[in-house]
């Protein structure tokens, strides 16, 4: 059976919930090979191991680390041509997206991003146009490259033998041309990252004003949820522009997603509109945001919202 | 490396014209390509982003501004549009051949129109607003050999070199480059300029170059619909959503929603 390379997203060998969501979908098509790059592969082996990996390639050089992008793909590249894989998947991420473009060039292959799901023969299905068109899309030539937005599968345990392989590439003369002078961490406070969340709590212009966003952000903390924004609120400035979801925003897909005071503009809809589950409240009844409502409350959502939490914290006791 | 004189440092900005980002979106059932004709057709709000910081480098140490833009011929607006922000030339590679091409094939016809401009430094919006690939700088990066300085939330020139802030899911990194090079810049880098009326009428004398595939090199089966890498099996209209239910607030509104969520298990 064929390998399906599969690149490790990870911090330092803290592997990222996506990685295990690609081994599944991995397993589909092939025998999934996990692709660790960078320190920590130690600390990551016995889950990718745990999760359906038979083999774990580990390229740990400093150097792959020290310019971005590039050498990432630079190694894939090279795993590509030696072991021929029936598919590479690679997490949707901004970086992972790149990777996966400069794979396509350097190995003569096409890629399909932002999968919601890969099936056995690696036909991907996208949602494209903010989820109102659904694609099936194939890779026609070289290897099919698939990059997979978070939370399109449920990860699944399927212990595999998980056997550490090291690989060493000599980087060309473009990767390390630019070069990691610094790495700067900025605090983001102790809510989950928007991208990756399993609940986002929004609110838009009903929210009126940078204060407003108390009430959205008490919400969310009562969920153990990500706080996100229309643009209307981040052109407003009433909350940083980096939460905003939407068109020219991030795009979520999260198992619940609470909209507050949110209209439901196409620019919104298209950052959103694939959550499994969502929730409106909003006063207007006649939002566009209501048709993708599961639920939802027309009301203010200055009762509503701290209403709901105080029963949220209640029902958690 | 090329010996860059900032004086005389040539830009490149890429721009692509797009439908409106407010406007609902369709495939043409004939190709299952982009349906351009129904919406109206804007530069890509991105890339002004990139046309911004591509003026702002050369007032601050000179040099020349081309914008280049890969489209039919009604991207000539959106050529206009980066020219009365200030741009000084126009490219524009337009082509019959190239209707459907994918990322992979406009990186090709985008890589060697960079190439024959001689570019010191190539920006690029992050992402366009109907493809979303965001794939694009990265792979004409690849093609051509250059630095990739993608997601830079500031770019600044200092001679030969250019350094940027790239953005990280944990906050930034620093990334350094000798020239030439290739920067995406993101969305909020910058307050993009509006034209002035002295700058739309100074846009309609410059210079714009028209460039087909002949002109550039590339051959008619390596780019267009046939010639995509990738191809789409199938498009549908997602079925709509059944209609949830929605209740208007009797004052116990948010124990409403509080009911539903545990009846889904969410709390």
């Amino acid at each position: 059976m064929a390998e399906v390379l599969v690149l490790v997203e990870h911090v330092d060998g803290n592997v990222k919930k996506v990685t295990y969501e690609l081994l599944t979908l991995a397993r589909r098509i092939g025998e999934p090979a996990a692709v660790f790059v960078g320190n920590g592969a130690d600390a990551a082996v016995p889950g990718l191991a745990e999760h359906g990996a038979a083999t774990v390639y580990v390229a740990d050089a400093p150097e792959l680390t020290a310019h971005p992008v590039a050498p990432k793909a630079e190694v894939l590249a090279k795993l590509v041509a030696e072991k021929a894989p029936a598919a590479v998947l690679v997490a949707s991420t901004a970086e992972g997206k790149e990777v996966g473009a400069r794979l396509a060039i350097r190995s003569g292959s096409g890629i399909i991003t932002d999968a919601v799901d890969v099936d056995a023969d690696a036909t991907a299905t996208q949602s494209v146009f903010g989820g109102a068109t659904i694609v099936k899309s194939k890779v026609a030539t070289g290897t099919p490259i698939i990059t997979v937005r978070t939370n399109s599968v449920a990860p699944e345990a399927a212990p595999a033998a998980g056997a550490r392989v090291a690989v060493s590439v000599e980087l060309s003369s473009a990767a390390t041309a630019a070069k990691v002078v610094d790495r700067v961490e900025q605090a983001k406070g102790g809510r989950p990252d928007l991208a990756e969340a399993a609940v986002v709590v929004s609110g838009g212009r009903g929210v009126g004003g940078a204060d407003g966003f108390g009430v959205i952000e008490a919400l969310a903390d009562s969920l153990g949820a990500a706080v996100g924004a229309s643009r209307a609120a981040t052109d407003a400035g009433w909350y940083p522009h980096q939460f905003q979801v939407g068109q020219t925003g991030k795009t979520v897909a999260p198992q619940l997603y609470i909209a507050n005071g949110i209209s439901g503009a196409i620019q919104h809809r298209a950052g959103m509109q694939t959550s499994k589950t969502v929730v409106v409240v909003n006063k207007d009844p006649e939002a566009p945001i209501f048709e993708l409502a599961d639920f939802g409350v027309v009301g203010d959502l200055f009762q509503v919202v701290p209403q709901l939490t105080e029963e949220i914290t209640k029902r958690k006791g | 490396m090329r010996e860059v004189d900032s004086e005389t440092m040539k830009i490149v900005v890429c721009v692509k014209q797009v439908p409106d980002s407010w406007a609902e979106k369709t495939l043409r059932p004939s190709d299952n390509t982009l349906d351009r004709e129904s919406v109206d057709a804007v530069m890509n709000e991105l890339d002004e982003y990139a046309v911004e910081e591509a003026l702002r480098l050369q007032e601050a140490q000179g040099g020349e501004v081309v914008v280049l833009s890969m489209g039919p011929s009604q991207a000539t607006d959106t050529i206009r549009k980066a020219l009365s922000m200030g741009a000084d030339a126009g490219v524009h590679v337009v082509d019959d051949g190239l209707h459907g091409s994918d990322a992979v094939a406009t990186s090709l016809a985008l890589a060697k129109a960079i190439e024959a401009q001689g570019a010191d430094l190539v920006i690029f919006g992050s992402e366009s607003t109907d493809a979303r690939m965001s794939v694009v700088p990265a792979m004409v990066a690849e093609r051509l050999g250059l630095p990739q300085l993608t997601f830079s939330s500031s770019v600044a020139v200092d001679g030969g070199t250019v350094r940027t802030n790239r953005v990280t899911e944990y906050g930034y990194d620093v990334v350094e480059a000798p020239l030439p090079a290739l920067v995406s810049v993101v969305e909020k880098i910058n307050e993009p300029r509006y034209p002035s009326f002295k700058g739309i009428m100074a846009a309609k004398k410059k210079p714009v170059q028209t460039l087909g595939l002949a002109d550039l090199g590339v051959a008619a089966g390596e780019v267009g619909l046939g010639a995509a890498w990738s191809v789409v099996a199938e498009a549908a209209a997602r079925p709509p959503k059944a209609k949830g239910t929605i209740v208007a607030d009797d004052g116990s509104g948010g124990v409403a929603i509080a009911d539903y969520l545990s009846a889904q298990k969410f709390i």
